[in-house]
């Protein structure tokens, strides 16, 4: 009886490739969800939406999605986005990756699409850990956190997403975490709206990995944490939004009008195509 | 990029024109219809990216300078899946960088031209001086196996012609081409003639016959083992991955038969077509009985020696490899089974020198190293072709 009715959000899955790999409770199935539940709400036209991800459990929603979909090399989704997007600006390219591949090995494609202001959504699933390799610290990983690469406690300071998109000059920042369903579409749908470079960031559970060996082994116990440490604060100073275990700033922190790359561009080429 | 019509003489400036090779390059890849051009200054490949800058928004391309290789490289094959013609030119340090995607393209069968105007390594080595030691980084650079294209102009002219072939190789094969340039060639200012653009052959990626189904399979091959390339925005919702995939462009990591599959195919695709694909040049090697085997700059004065030689009685002649990879192995093989000794005169440490002794088996093959500013002298290559007649 379930499959004839089937899931209100199927045409936007690639039903071939359920089910998924992700672990019971991860977080990625909520953010895949929301994605889903902002293409619906906004009516795009899914021949026009191209999903772009990395390397990582996150990574393989790109092959989940009904859209068409692209599987980058570890750290790269922006930087190839970049050129989809540039070649052909009437598709929609959104970027959905994890913090790993994003701003460690990735950090450098992020920081210059923000300050290029080029036209692309990026959403990444902070997990806070490495978590298809099995459990190393990465450039989110709370100071102290305990990892498979970090066995006396993780001693290096963790990356703050909402104020490094800010500074590099995104026109949206946006913080949820996966408890946040309804935030989080909204703030997908703006930013799928917004003209230039979005960002949010997804506070996301990784109960098998990250939980366990931070004594938060149940999904329960990870969103429990999530339910008690988050303060909704809307335009709040990103550079004071550091995750800790006692408060996850979460809302929007930027969201303002500049002309973007694909502006700019367009202006560009109109003067050199009517020169002499 | 948009449909409006732009004129043809803007893209391509046809007549007798004198210009430097990287500028040949770069007109080359605007005449083969290249729309799209990320890269990241290097000498000595940094005017090709000037060039392009300057001329692709004046036929509606678009130039963008990336962060570094890498992500130029990714660009690049964006560009190309949302169907556009792409390249990139660099140098060897950035080479390095652009291998693992150089992979990625390979894998998901993206036609890419990628530019190297190579320099003298390894590391940052001597970046205003020529050199030819990315051979085999341009063949074996990136991790796995896998099958490449490589082309090596020797002239401003080759730039021209042979980045419009590149172009037209990556387009029919779904491969990333190199053009394997170096400092001289890139550098060097000669009198180029660029042709009428209706007289300019130019080869476009096959597209998908059927119209968008749900059992759509974007890596099924067709009898040339080259599936039609779909791409993006046109209603296909296709999936490409760095993963093993199947037809489908699923993920297919765990089975054995999948990997063999694709990957055999992947290389098959070059070599079973290696006989369309190769071009070698020949000077006086009908009755030759010493065989000069060169690509590049260092073929320009094989030529010269080979010339020389002639003019005193000596009976020798030149094969230049216009494609470096695939190896041309019979062309190679079918001039030792002639000739009494090889000559391989080669700006590095003796790297298609492999190659060459592979393809000649018995016959001897005397080498040329040279490393640093100077390109080879004529006589110093007359000399071997000398030594070999006494």
């Amino acid at each position: 009886m379930i499959e004839e009715l089937g899931h209100p959000y199927e045409k936007f899955l690639r039903k071939d490739r359920i089910p998924h790999i992700w672990c019971e409770g991860c977080g990625n199935g909520i953010i895949l969800n929301c994605f889903a539940m902002a293409l619906d709400e906004l009516n795009l036209d899914l021949n026009k939406v191209v999903v772009v991800s990395g390397i990582g459990c996150i990574g393989r929603v790109s092959g989940y999605t009904n859209t068409d979909s692209f599987h980058t090399t570890h750290g790269r989704p922006i930087a190839f986005a970049t050129g989809v997007k540039l070649a052909n600006p009437e598709l929609k390219v959104v970027v959905i990756s994890g913090d790993g591949d994003l701003f460690a090995i990735g950090g450098n494609h992020f920081i210059h699409a923000a300050r290029r202001n080029l036209d692309i959504q990026v959403i990444c699933a902070n997990n806070f850990i490495y978590g298809m390799t099995g459990g190393q610290y990465g450039p989110t990983t709370p100071l102290e956190s305990w990892t498979t690469t970090t066995p006396y406690g993780n001693i290096e300071q963790a990356f703050n997403l909402v104020h490094l998109a800010a500074a590099c000059g995104s026109v949206y920042v946006a913080r949820w975490t996966t408890l946040h369903t309804r935030w989080l579409t909204e703030a997908i749908k703006k930013a799928l709206q917004k003209e230039g470079f979005s960002f949010i960031e997804v506070v996301s559970q990784c109960p098998e990995i990250f939980g366990r060996y931070n004594k938060m082994e149940t999904p329960l116990k990870m969103m429990k944490w999530f339910k008690e440490a988050s303060v909704v604060q809307h335009f709040s100073d990103p550079a004071k939004a550091e995750i800790t275990p006692n408060r996850i700033t979460v809302g929007e922190f930027v969201d303002i009008e500049k002309p973007s790359y694909g502006r700019l561009l367009r202006e560009m080429t109109t003067r050199a195509a009517e020169k002499k | 990029m948009t449909n409006i019509a732009i004129e043809k003489s803007k893209v391509v400036r046809s007549g007798r024109r004198f210009m430097s090779g990287d500028i040949a390059c770069a007109e080359g890849a605007l005449a083969a219809g290249c729309l799209f051009f990320a890269g990241y200054p290097i000498t000595p490949a940094t005017e090709i990216a000037e060039h392009m800058a300057r001329r692709l928004p004046e036929v509606e391309g678009v130039y963008i300078q990336m962060e570094d290789e890498i992500g130029s490289m990714a660009a690049v094959i964006g560009a190309s899946y949302a169907g556009v013609k792409a390249m990139t030119a660099t140098s060897g340090p950035g080479f390095s960088l652009m291998m693992e995607n150089i992979g990625l393209a390979v894998m998901t069968e993206t036609p890419c031209v990628v530019v190297n105007v190579m320099r003298g390594g390894p590391s940052t080595g001597q970046p205003t001086m020529p050199g030819q030691q990315d051979v085999m980084q341009a063949r074996w650079g990136s991790h796995g196996d896998y099958e490449i294209i490589a082309l090596a102009p020797s002239s401003v002219q080759e730039m021209f012609d042979l980045t419009i072939e590149a172009f037209n190789l990556a387009e029919t094969y779904r491969v990333p081409v190199s053009v394997l340039a170096d400092e001289i060639v890139g550098h060097m200012w000669e009198r180029v003639n660029i042709p009428d653009i209706d007289s300019i052959k130019i080869v476009n990626r096959k597209k998908p016959t059927a119209p968008p189904s749900n059992n759509f399979a974007p890596f099924k091959p067709e009898k040339d083992l080259v599936p039609p390339m779909a791409i993006f925005g046109e209603g296909y919702r296709f999936h490409a991955t760095g993963l093993t995939h199947d037809e489908r462009g699923y993920p297919r990591t765990e089975s054995a038969e999948a990997q063999t599959r694709l990957v055999r195919r992947l290389c098959d695709k070059i070599r079973k077509n290696r006989d369309r694909i190769i071009r070698v040049e020949k000077a006086m090697l009908e009755d030759a009985e010493v065989a000069v085997v060169a690509y590049g700059i260092a073929a320009r004065a094989g030529l010269s020696a080979v010339r020389k030689a002639r003019a005193r009685g000596i009976k020798a002649g030149l094969l230049r490899l216009v494609t470096l990879w695939p190896f041309p192995d019979e062309q190679v093989a079918l001039v030792a089974r002639q000739v009494k000794a090889i000559v391989v005169p080669e700006m590095n440490c003796g790297q298609m020198l492999r190659e060459v002794e592979r393809a000649a088996k018995e016959t001897p093959v005397i080498f040329l190293s040279k490393l640093g500013e100077e390109p080879h002298k004529p006589d110093e290559i007359l000399d071997a072709i000398e030594g070999v007649q006494r």
